[in-house]
């Protein structure tokens, strides 16, 4: 809770709603009837409507990316070190916009919401989201918001995949994607851990298929196991040891299982604390969302007829530590980008942090980073 | 303008697609983009470097060269490969040359003559290795692992049967004089080859 806002920041923001009357067909055939999703803006739209930029989140991300929504909160926005006055996406210069994407649970139509043909929540229900389907319904959003051409889309990681998505499917519509810690497909290594949390969702007593709030309960146990794994895989040997090391809350061995280790105790408490908030069902379709991803696919399996049909410039970033989705994988992208002819520059930041090296501000990422962004503004005329 | 800028871009077709290794602050991709209408990217890793080329507009991508090689980018998938000044820092300068003419059928490499009779003379009267404006460091900490003279040059390009398209040979500050050309291996300073397989 900050008792002034510190002058780098965009400040007390509210979010907003926008309502979609109309179907929105989606990749496996089935179709929302109505949907609505949540957003926050930063910053100004300028007349000639050529600076906005689209925010795309990751896994358990949402649509507060920077500020706060009260003087109460505890932090800011999940992107709060990247967004705002004098940081790299620069909200003196840029419109930002950012949602919840659908699927979510955060405001945005998702499983919690109530279907309009039951008068029932979706639950389990709600149809499987793609990449795909979530660029065209952040185009309904920009159609709403009056904006033609984003001057940027920018993500990290599950949030590069859309940005990525865009310029593929939308290339008229994306003049820069920036596209930070990301992959253009997942491996088996990381579907693997997406199942081992499915799988501790759904074998949860209190899942009952999903429809565990008819039972009004949550599978709590089961979303805790869930992100207590995957937080594993954000963080890096090197992090995890500085920060924990094998500290212990008491010097002696216990000679049991309850938690002795620092490590222990943060991962229960990381498990916890996202348990009480998020939606096993949302956690799910997120899941899926990334497995499913692969845009080569709609080409022969060739990336580089998928990014052929982009018409944008391209800003690729990854982190020395991060071993989920690591440099090697975004270095595919780029030679992809290469081949294809397309305009791309590429970073390889050294940070300890892992995965999450994309939302900590280390002065390289911050340099290069701003640099770009800066380029992307003139450029537009912001 | 830099006469080496200039002497390069009279090589170079519009509209070609290059490669810039070890590209630096991207000064010659710049000014082939706007002279010449190229496009391209540029392999760097100074962090500097880096920012002054994204913000120049270029492409730049973060590549080690002793590191990864040149292997990710495809044969025949460049106009021209060009290294200025970086041939003598890499690890393995042979095997360089051969993936810039795998990556395209022509190549721009310039390099400093250890050759030149100022380097001679320092050895010749001290005994040890020279140290000089252009070539500022001591051998222990010098980037420069693989320094050599233009003649050596020329032997390994025809040992490996490459074709020396043009060659033009220059002081320091890139000027073109007229002495060099008498005995450019002694006088020269710098050499900007132009090369093909």
């Amino acid at each position: 809770m900050p008792e002034t806002l510190p002058p780098d920041s965009v400040g007390l923001v509210q979010p907003q709603i926008a309502k979609f009357d109309f179907v929105l067909p989606l990749q496996s055939g089935r179709a929302l009837p109505r949907f609505e999703l949540v957003y926050e803006t930063y910053g100004e739209l300028n007349a000639a409507r050529s600076n906005a930029v689209l925010i795309c989140h990751a896994l358990s991300g949402h649509h507060h990316a920077a500020g706060y929504h009260s003087m109460d909160e505890r932090k800011p926005g999940w992107w709060d070190s990247c967004i705002g006055p004098g940081k790299p996406i620069d909200t003196r210069r840029f419109f930002v916009v950012c949602l919840n994407n659908l699927g979510g649970c955060h405001g945005s139509t998702g499983p919690r919401s109530i279907n309009p043909e039951t008068g029932h929540r979706y639950g389990p229900d709600f149809p499987v989201i793609t990449v795909k389907d979530w660029v065209q319904s952040q185009a309904r959003l920009a159609d709403y918001l009056g904006i033609h051409k984003w001057a940027a889309i920018v993500g990290g990681s599950l949030g590069g995949m859309q940005a990525l998505q865009w310029a593929i499917d939308l290339p008229e519509r994306v003049h820069h994607a920036a596209i930070i810690a990301s992959t253009p497909k997942l491996t088996a290594q990381n579907i693997a851990f997406n199942e081992v949390a499915r799988k501790a969702i759904t074998s949860d007593p209190d899942f009952h298929g999903g429809r565990y709030h008819e039972h009004n309960t949550i599978p709590k146990r089961g979303l805790m196991l869930a992100r207590m794994i995957g937080h594993i895989t954000y963080l890096s040997d090197l992090s995890m040891g500085e920060k924990f090391g094998r500290e212990m809350r008491d010097k002696v061995f216990k000679y049991g299982f309850d938690v002795e280790f620092e490590v222990e105790r943060y991962l229960n408490y990381q498990g916890e604390r996202f348990s009480e908030t998020f939606d096993a069902n949302t956690y799910l379709l997120m899941t899926r969302v990334l497995d499913y991803f692969d845009p080569a696919r709609d080409y022969d399996n060739s990336l580089v007829e998928a990014v052929s049909q982009a018409q944008c410039s391209f800003f690729i970033a990854a982190f020395t530590s991060d071993w989920r989705f690591s440099p090697e994988r975004s270095e595919i992208l780029v030679n992809a980008l290469v081949e294809a002819d397309r305009r791309v520059s590429y970073a390889e930041i050294d940070a300890p942090d892992g995965h999450d090296a994309f939302l900590i501000p280390t002065p390289r990422y911050m340099d290069v980073f701003a640099t770009n962004m800066n380029r992307i503004a003139d450029e537009v005329n912001a | 303008m830099r006469a080496d800028l200039e002497l390069i871009e009279n090589w170079i077709k519009p509209g070609s697609r290059l490669l810039d290794l070890g590209c630096g602050d991207g000064t010659l991709l710049h000014h082939l983009r706007e002279t010449k209408n190229t496009r391209g990217y540029g392999l760097e890793i100074n962090p500097d470097h880096i920012n002054t080329c994204i913000t120049k507009g270029l492409s730049v991508i973060e590549q080690d060269l002793d590191v990864k090689g040149l292997a990710n980018f495809k044969t025949n998938s460049f106009d021209y490969v060009i290294m200025t000044q970086a041939l003598q820092a890499v690890m393995h300068p042979d095997r360089m040359l051969d993936e810039m003419l795998r990556l395209s059928k022509q190549c721009i490499i310039t390099f400093p003559n250890f050759g030149h009779w100022t380097c001679r003379w320092y050895l010749g009267r001290y005994g040890e290795m020279p140290i000089s404006r252009s070539l500022p460091y001591t051998w222990y900490n010098t980037p420069n692992i693989h320094l050599c003279t233009f003649k050596d040059f020329e032997n390994l390009c025809s040992q490996k049967n490459l074709q020396i398209l043009n060659r033009t040979v220059v002081d320091r500050e890139h000027r073109n004089r007229w002495f060099i050309h008498m005995w450019p291996n002694m006088m020269g300073e710098i050499a900007i080859y132009h090369l093909s397989r």
